[in-house]
C-alpha cells in the first residue's frame, strides 16, 4: 500500500511541474508589457517601471521562474496593486463561499443521484429509467450558468420563493445560509448528478446480473437487503471514483456559478479580476484550483485502492 | 481494448452496394438524424439570419426598449431597444464559427500530437506529461485565465478554447494510434523500411480519423458552451457585438423586467449542445464498433 501511495505522489510530480510552468506564462503570454497592461491605458510611465521591477519582470525568463516558484513554494503568491492585500490573503477571505457551495453541490448531486441511479437500474427499460435517463442527458447539455439564470427565472423571479442572488455566511444561521446556497447548489450539482446517476445505474446493471445476486435472490433474502446491502456495496467503487473526480470540477464550476447568485466567492474575486487584469490574482486563483483539483484525484485514487487492493496492482 | 478493424491499402474502395448499406445505418440512426437537422436548421438560420430579420444586430431604438415578443420582434427586443432575435441569430454565427475553428484547429493539432506520442516513446513520456498538466486545468478556468493574459477579443477565445482542448483530442488519437500501431500490417510496412513519416500520415492516420471525429463533435458542443460561459463572465465575445453569452450576461440584469432576455439566447444554446451530443453520440454508434449493439 505504501509503494501505491509513494508511486502515485511521484508521478503527481511531472503534472504540478507542467502546471506551475503554465500558470508562470500567463504572465508573459500577454501582448506587449504585462504590467503596463495591467495598470491600463492611463498609467504614468514611472508606474508601469515600478511594477516592473516589483513583479522583477526585467529578470531573465529562468530567474524569474525560480524566484515566483520559490514565493509559492513559501506561500507568496504576490500581492495585488489593486486590492492592497496579498493575493494568498484575498484568496483565503474569498474561498469559504466557494467551498461551501461545492460541498452544498455535491450533497445535492449524491443525494438525488445515487437513489435515481439505483431504482433506475432496478426497474430497467421502464418509464421511470426512461425519465431518468432522458433527464441526465439534460443535465450534462444544459451548462451550469444557463441552469442557474432558469432556476433565478422561476423560484425567484416567478414564484418568488427564494432570494435572486447574494450570500449569507453560515453565521448568519443555517436557515438562511441554505436559502442563499439552494440554487446555486442545484444549479451547479445538476451536471454531477446526471453524470452519478448515470454511473450507478450502469455499475448496478453489471453487479445485478452476476451470480451472487441470483443465489441471494434464490436464499430468498429480501429485495432491499438484496440492493443495498449486496448490490450496491459492490457498484459503490465506480460511483466513488465519479464522485471524487467531479467534485474537482465542481470548485471550478462554482466560480461561473457564484458569477450568477453574486456570491462572493473566489469564482467572482477571479472574474472582478479579469476586468482589471490583475493577473497576480488570477495566477493564484487559477494555481489553487488547479492544485486542489490535482490532489482531490490524489486522494480519490488512494481511497479507491484503499478499497479494492486490485487497483494497486495495476 | 478491442481494435478497430485496419483497412488495408491492398483492398480496393468500398462498392456502391456498400455505400448505400452504410446511408441507410446513417438515416437509420435517430440520434444522428435528429441532431443533425436541428444543427442544420441552426446553421441555415445564422446563414439566412440577416434576410429573416428586418433590422440589424445593432441597431437601436430607445423607442422601443424591453418589448416583450411580438409579431414585430419575434423575440422582443433589449434594454437599448435591438431586436433580441437580430441578436440571437447573430449570436449563432458567433457560436458556430467559434465552435468550427476550435474543433477544426484542436483536431489538427490533436492528431499531429496524438500520432507522434503513439509512435515514438521518447516523445510519449514528455509529451503525455505536459498533457497531463494542461488537463489538470478545469477547462473553464484555464480559459479564463488565458483572455485575461491575451485580452477579451473573440479571435483570442479560439485560441484560449483549442490551447484548453488539444489535450482531449491529442488522448483519443493517441490511444487509437496505439491499438493500430500493434497491427500486423504496421510491422510488416516496417520492415519493409517505409519512413515513419510514410506510416504515420499514409497508414495509420485514416485508421484514428472514426475517434477523431467523435471527439471533434463533442470538442464542438463543448466549445459552444464554454464560450457562450466566457462571454457571460465578461472574458469572450466582448460588447456590442452579440453573442449567446453576453445576451445572456445583459439578461441577467433585468431579468425582473424581460424574461425574453434570458429565455430565447438560453434555449437556443441548449438545443444546440443537445443537437451537437446526439450527433456526437450518434456517431460513435455508427463508427465504433465497440458502442454498437451495447448501450444498456
Amino acid at each position: 500500500m505504501l509503494k501505491f501511495i509513494l508511486k502515485r505522489l511521484v508521478s503527481l510530480v511531472p503534472v504540478l511541474a507542467v502546471v506551475a510552468v503554465v500558470v508562470f506564462l500567463l504572465m508573459h503570454i500577454t501582448p506587449g508589457d504585462a504590467a503596463a497592461v495591467m495598470l491600463g491605458p492611463e498609467a504614468t510611465p514611472q508606474d508601469v517601471d515600478a511594477l516592473r521591477e516589483q513583479l522583477g519582470l526585467n529578470d531573465p525568463l529562468y530567474v524569474q521562474f525560480f524566484s515566483w516558484l520559490g514565493g509559492i513554494l513559501t506561500g507568496d503568491l504576490g500581492s495585488s496593486p489593486f486590492l492592497g492585500e496579498s493575493v494568498a490573503e484575498a484568496l483565503w477571505s474569498h474561498l469559504g463561499p466557494t467551498l461551501s457551495l461545492a460541498i452544498l453541490a455535491q450533497a445535492f448531486a449524491i443525494l438525488v443521484a445515487i437513489p435515481a441511479g439505483i431504482i433506475a437500474a432496478k426497474r430497467r427499460g421502464s418509464l421511470l429509467d426512461q425519465g431518468f435517463m432522458g433527464l441526465t442527458i439534460l443535465g450534462v447539455s444544459v451548462p451550469s450558468f444557463l441552469l442557474g439564470l432558469f432556476l433565478i427565472l422561476a423560484f425567484s423571479v416567478g414564484l418568488r420563493w427564494l432570494p435572486v442572488a447574494g450570500y449569507q455566511p453560515l453565521s448568519a444561521g443555517l436557515g438562511e445560509h441554505l436559502r442563499y446556497l439552494i440554487l446555486p447548489a442545484i444549479a451547479l450539482g445538476s451536471m454531477q448528478a446526471a453524470l452519478i446517476a448515470r454511473m450507478t445505474r450502469s455499475s448496478m446493471l453489471d453487479v445485478l446480473s452476476t451470480n451472487y445476486l441470483k443465489t441471494g435472490k434464490a436464499k430468498g433474502l429480501g429485495s432491499f437487503s438484496l440492493t443495498f446491502k449486496h448490490a450496491f456495496k459492490n457498484a459503490a467503487l465506480p460511483v466513488l471514483t465519479v464522485v471524487g473526480q467531479t467534485f474537482g470540477s465542481l470548485v471550478a464550476g462554482a466560480a461561473v456559478v457564484e458569477t450568477v447568485f453574486n456570491i462572493p466567492g473566489i469564482g467572482q474575486l477571479i472574474i472582478n479580476s479579469v476586468d482589471r487584469r490583475d493577473l497576480l490574482v488570477i495566477q493564484g486563483a487559477v494555481l489553487l484550483i488547479a492544485v486542489s483539483y490535482v490532489l482531490i484525484n490524489l486522494v480519490v485514487d488512494i481511497l479507491y485502492g484503499l478499497l479494492d487492493p486490485r487497483v494497486q496492482v495495476r | 481494448m478491442t481494435t478497430f478493424t485496419p483497412r488495408s491499402p491492398l483492398i480496393p474502395s468500398i462498392t456502391a452496394e456498400q455505400r448505400s448499406l452504410r446511408f441507410k445505418r446513417v438515416r437509420d440512426n435517430s440520434q444522428v438524424m435528429t441532431g443533425g437537422i436541428i444543427l442544420l436548421v441552426l446553421i441555415v438560420v445564422a446563414l439566412l439570419g440577416p434576410l429573416l430579420s428586418p433590422v440589424g444586430p445593432y441597431a437601436t431604438d430607445t423607442a422601443n426598449r424591453l418589448l416583450p415578443p411580438s409579431a414585430a420582434h419575434w423575440f422582443g427586443t433589449d434594454n437599448f431597444g435591438r431586436d433580441l432575435f437580430a441578436r440571437v441569430v447573430s449570436g449563432s454565427q458567433v457560436s458556430l464559427v467559434v465552435g468550427f475553428s476550435v474543433a477544426v484547429i484542436t483536431s489538427v493539432l490533436g492528431l499531429a500530437i496524438g500520432l507522434i506520442a503513439a509512435y515514438s516513446r521518447a516523445a510519449d513520456r514528455i509529451l503525455m506529461r505536459i498533457l497531463d498538466g494542461f488537463m489538470a486545468f478545469p477547462a473553464i478556468l484555464l480559459a479564463i485565465a488565458i483572455m485575461a493574459a491575451l485580452g477579451v477579443r473573440t479571435e483570442n477565445v479560439i485560441i484560449a478554447l483549442s490551447i484548453v482542448f488539444t489535450p482531449y483530442v491529442a488522448r483519443v488519437v493517441r490511444s487509437s494510434a496505439l491499438v493500430v500501431k500493434e497491427q500486423t500490417y504496421i510491422e510488416s510496412l516496417r520492415a519493409q523500411g517505409a519512413s515513419a513519416l510514410r506510416i504515420l500520415w499514409i497508414n495509420m492516420t485514416p485508421n484514428v480519423l472514426s475517434p477523431l471525429l467523435i471527439q471533434a463533435t463533442f470538442i464542438f458542443a463543448d466549445s459552444i458552451i464554454t464560450e457562450a460561459a466566457l462571454s457571460f463572465l465578461g472574458a469572450g465575445v466582448p460588447p456590442p457585438d452579440p453573442s449567446w453569452g453576453n445576451i445572456l450576461f445583459d439578461g441577467k440584469t433585468l431579468i425582473f423586467s424581460a424574461w425574453w432576455m434570458t429565455v430565447f439566447p438560453g434555449v437556443t444554446i441548449m438545443l444546440a449542445v443537445l443537437a451537437i451530443n446526439f450527433l456526437g453520440d450518434g456517431l460513435r454508434d455508427l463508427l465504433d464498433p465497440r458502442h454498437r449493439g451495447t448501450r444498456k
